[in-house]
């Protein structure tokens, strides 16, 4: 029978004899159990933060954008070739099965005036689909209604950032701002919804009715131009199909033949995003991996001040032995010792991991997760370095002729 | 039934090509509450016989039946229980565990025989009173003097009622009226607690305290003489 309790006491003892040493063998565990902590804290805040930028720009996005043009062999960049038209969104909305929403987009930069205060920010001008295609709510006011998208009226939605650079404390509802000079009628506030993956705030735009922005702000080089359609899909699984449907629908009415390029680009942002996030993923999996060498090399200090110890101890072995311990007395004393090592160790590492996140989302801003699994995974396995690099020398010292052990010098 | 049957044991040891016998067809009974001192030069092989009496050692040949058990074919473990239950050493060189109490030193084979704390700490203070050292039990081994580390041996040696104490040269670092002191009580607790007591040494006026004198020479008995207390 084998006293665990008394076992553990005598560790406890024997590590205390040499402090310093065992205070820096811990330390290979520290760092590791800490650098996992934390490497899985950074990986697992970027994660969550990138879903929550996939979330926060609508779930099963497309998007279309016309083509670029050629001007005298220079190519101009994607969108610059004035193809899409209000009809290609009614069309896309009408002729595609697997399409829920439809959104056409037209906008530009404009200055915008309330009181005694301007901002210069984006102006989206859209119908009222837009706000299921971003699954983006009001906070106050409403929509604008189709009556005012046929009839281009001016009114307006703001943005949050908008919203506190002109309005201080005021309920904008109902006032009247001016963009370009023109007066609009604010009708309604959307709700905060912060970054996008790109870093862009979302929360500064306005949107307008898409006529309006046509007509009134931005003018077109053709009646019912548009510079994007926004396309949210029925479901995940409908994505591809609805690429799909779109590509045929608009090279039909485009009149593009067979062998010739499209004049538009359908753009899937989800796959975009989740090929994001599966990058991200890995990241994440990569600096556990790399934090981990840096536990196994601790454990390797645990094995190598571990078989220090059984020679220094021979002598003690060897008493032990002559009154009576059993081969698993004298191993599970070295393996609990090795055990007490490593557990203190994983302990001490998960603090400074916690603390290490901490300062890493205070000095450089990242958002970072300490998930409870992340610390009972470096725990647990600080526990099976201890035992797994505990043996050897516990096996080593129960191997040992109690007769020599006794001799040793 | 005696209590310890050598019956022709051989122990060989092998150093390359050579075979060297450190016992040849040693042959000794010795019986319940017997004080015997095995003497002999260095190199005669008392010291490996010792081992083999003390189930630290394996003889390479031979029956050793200790209580009527043959004990030269047991295991390690085995042999360890047998150490723990049967047998108290006593070393020349004390053998405590340093940076231990004292008690705690005497309570180490009942840790190994499985006893909870209480009964430990109990049979530990009991042992410590019959070797005189009450009142030092927390006292660590360098605290102490060479006379109380070995009176406190003794103690680990009684602690778990062994009826046989085997002490290996157990004046051999004390003064000689140190070594009296120690002798005294070997001998007390042979007489008050029938422990059958075998000492190893080379020193006649310690050999006289016993009652039985074995002499080896190149691996064999050359005299058993027996006697009583001068």
């Amino acid at each position: 029978m084998i006293n665990i309790p008394s076992t553990v006491r005598i560790s406890f003892r024997a590590l205390r004899v040499n402090k310093m040493r065992s205070a820096l063998t811990m330390l290979g565990i520290i760092i590791g159990v800490g650098a996992v902590i934390t490497m899985l804290a950074v990986g697992t805040g970027a994660r969550q933060r990138i879903g929550e930028q996939i979330a926060s720009i609508g779930s099963n996005l497309i998007m279309v954008v016309p083509g670029s043009t050629t001007a005298g062999g220079v190519r101009m960049g994607a969108g610059t070739q004035p193809t899409l038209t209000l009809g290609d969104a009614v069309a896309i909305q009408k002729e595609c099965p697997s399409v829920l929403y439809v959104a056409p987009v037209h906008s530009g930069v404009a200055q915008v005036v309330y009181g005694n205060q301007n901002w210069s920010t984006g102006i989206t001008g859209t119908t009222m689909d837009m706000l299921y295609v971003r699954d983006w709510p009001l906070s106050d006011g409403r929509l604008f209604t189709e009556e005012e998208v046929r009839r281009a009226a001016k009114v307006c939605l703001l943005g949050q950032t908008v919203v506190d650079n002109l309005f201080g404390g005021i309920n904008p509802v109902g006032q009247i701002i001016r963009i370009k000079k023109i007066p609009f009628t604010v009708i309604g506030i959307l709700e905060a919804k912060g970054q996008d993956p790109g870093g862009h705030d979302q929360d500064d735009t306005i949107y307008v009715p898409v006529t309006t922005a046509q007509k009134q702000l931005f003018g077109t080089q053709f009646p019912g131009m548009i510079r994007t359609i926004m396309v949210k899909a029925k479901s995940t699984e409908d994505l591809a199909a609805a690429e799909r449907q779109i590509n045929e629908l608009l090279r039909q009415r485009h009149h593009i033949g067979q062998k010739q390029d499209d004049d538009f680009t359908v753009r899937n942002l989800t796959q975009m995003m989740q090929a994001a996030e599966q990058s991200t993923r890995v990241m994440t999996l990569l600096l556990g991996a790399i934090a981990s060498v840096s536990l196994l090399v601790g454990g390797i200090g645990i094995m190598n001040i571990m078989l220090v110890s059984v020679t220094e101890r021979t002598r003690e072995i060897g008493i032990r032995m002559a009154i009576g311990a059993k081969t698993w007395d004298i191993r599970l004393q070295f393996i609990i010792e090795a055990i007490i090592l490593s557990m203190i160790g994983g302990v001490a590492g998960i603090v400074i991991g916690i603390s290490g996140s901490k300062i890493l989302s205070m000095l450089f801003g990242w958002s970072t997760i300490v998930s409870p699994l992340s610390i009972f995974l470096a725990f647990g396995f600080s526990g099976l370095v201890g035992i797994f690099f505990g043996f050897y020398p516990a096996y080593k010292a129960s191997l040992l002729d109690p007769i020599d052990a006794l001799r040793y010098e | 039934m005696s209590l310890l049957k050598a019956q022709e044991i051989t122990k060989t040891y092998r150093l390359g090509d050579i075979a060297l016998n450190a016992l040849y067809n040693v042959s000794l009974v010795i019986e319940k509450g017997e004080f015997i001192a095995i003497m002999g030069p260095s190199g005669s092989g008392k010291s490996t016989f010792m081992n083999i009496l003390g189930c630290l050692d394996k003889p390479t040949s031979g029956r050793y039946m200790l209580e009527g058990v043959d004990v030269a074919n047991m295991n390690r473990d085995e042999l360890a229980t047998i150490r723990n239950k049967k047998i108290g050493f006593v070393f020349q060189g004390f053998n405590l565990l340093s940076r231990t109490s004292a008690i705690e030193n005497v309570e180490l084979p009942m840790l190994y025989a499985g006893f909870s704390a209480k009964e430990r700490r109990q049979k530990a203070a009991a042992a410590l009173k019959t070797v005189g050292l009450e009142g030092r039990e927390n006292h660590l081994p360098n605290q102490l003097s060479g006379g109380q580390q070995q009176r406190v041996a003794i103690a680990r040696a009684l602690v778990n009622n062994a009826p046989i104490i085997l002490a290996d040269e157990p004046t051999g670092n004390l003064d000689t009226k140190t070594s009296a002191e120690i002798m005294e009580l070997l001998a007390r607790l042979n007489e008050e607690s029938n422990i059958t007591v075998i000492i190893v040494t080379h020193e006649k006026d310690i050999a006289e305290y016993s009652r039985r004198r074995i002499f080896f020479r190149d691996g064999v008995i050359v005299s058993d003489e027996s006697s009583g207390r001068i």
